[in-house]
């Protein structure tokens, strides 16, 4: 039992210090990653929890791929589970600025660099799309015309109207509440 | 030494708290603060942080705190900017995570849980949608005369094919479109 649980522990070190060292253009492509070895390899939880925790993630202050990597930690292992989980994922980015940080004039004037992360940007941008399509097939398939509605209406407050990001979350738990509200209202009557 | 930090701490714990939103989300706060703020690091060199962050694997938050963290205090100032900046979203989205495990039987934190859900996608779809612009047109903003990269097209398409029909490792995949990116630019 109790090697069992230091496996894990020793697991969660690992995989959380090699997703961190390939996390390249924000917090959202570690849900794609978490996906493939959380759910599909190891079958730790359901894909259903992991959008769940994304969406908390993604709802509380601070960077997503930290609060998605302490989540997911807790889930498996409890709250040491968490905690190994969340120094995982802060040591790579630790060590590598630590290391650039001393010549990092040469390193941003870099061609072969910058030519990398070009290609990686598409390859990000591939991940972050496969990712929406499968939450969207989730959300429509629940067919709730205010969940659905609620995607374009997010993305149009953000992307065009750029409205604060904490203002849509909350208006869209306020109008979910409402609609529970008036439902349970109309049954009692 | 110690007032330093714990005036990094201090500083990193308000940004943390306040960056809902993650990543780009986070910049004008840290901005405000370490530049406007205490004038802990120029602009000229913030803007360098802000491209090596983006440069290195890692959350973006996470990178530029601790740089910022080098610059002003070495490598005790670089821990503790970190752990300021990452440790309230930590701890909230634990406490709301076990909140919705322990609630839920109610219709009540299901449904928040369900617009949160809806909402979170909608943000994605937005920060994607800047994404592909960068990607695609190389800015974010909407100009007829902008060149079109045919090249990351093609590379968008092949990768969302490779993942939604064979689900390809997306490991793999970083490391397949960074060496793609290393023969073509």
């Amino acid at each position: 039992m109790l090697y069992h649980k230091i496996k894990i522990y020793f697991w969660l070190f690992g995989i959380n210090l090699f997703i961190s060292s390939f996390t390249f253009g924000g917090g959202y492509v570690v849900v794609p990653m978490i996906k493939k070895y959380f759910v599909f390899n190891k079958e730790m939880f359901s894909e259903d929890d992991l959008v769940n925790m994304a969406a908390i993630a993604q709802s509380t202050p601070g960077a997503i791929a930290i609060n998605l990597s302490a989540l997911a930690g807790y889930k498996v292992a409890g709250i040491l589970g968490a905690i190994i989980s969340c120094i995982a994922a802060v040591i790579p980015p630790l060590i590598i600025l630590a290391i650039v940080s001393v010549w990092y004039t040469t390193f941003s004037s870099s061609t072969i660099i910058s030519a990398v992360l070009k290609g990686m940007q598409a390859g990000v941008a591939a991940l972050i799309v496969d990712l929406i399509i499968d939450m969207s097939q989730m959300i429509i398939k629940r067919k709730s015309i205010l969940l659905t509605a609620m995607i374009p209406a997010a993305f149009f407050a953000s992307f065009f109207f750029n409205i604060n990001v904490a203002l849509i979350l909350v208006l869209c738990c306020l109008l979910c509440l409402a609609q529970v509200y008036s439902y349970k209202g109309g049954q009692s009557k | 030494m110690i007032e330093m930090l714990s005036k990094l701490l201090f500083t990193f714990l308000q940004i943390g708290l306040f960056s809902i939103g993650g990543g780009y989300a986070i910049i004008p706060l840290i901005q405000e603060q370490v530049v406007g703020k205490y004038g802990w690091v120029s602009q000229q060199t913030f803007t360098d942080i802000i491209t090596i962050s983006q440069m290195t694997p890692g959350p973006l938050a996470v990178n530029t705190s601790t740089f910022v963290g080098i610059q002003i205090a070495g490598v005790w100032g670089a821990i503790v900017a970190t752990f300021g900046c990452v440790i309230s979203g930590i701890i909230i989205s634990l406490v709301l995570f076990s909140f919705f495990q322990k609630y839920k039987q109610s219709i009540y934190v299901f449904e928040v849980l369900n617009g949160l859900k809806s909402a979170s996608l909608g943000l994605i779809i937005s920060a994607a949608a800047t994404l592909l612009l960068l990607t695609f047109l190389g800015t974010t903003s909407f100009e007829m005369d902008s060149d079109i990269d045919w090249i990351a097209i093609v590379v968008f398409s092949v990768s969302l094919f490779a993942l939604r029909k064979y689900k390809l490792n997306p490991i793999l995949l970083m490391i397949c479109t960074g060496l793609l990116g290393l023969i073509i630019y």
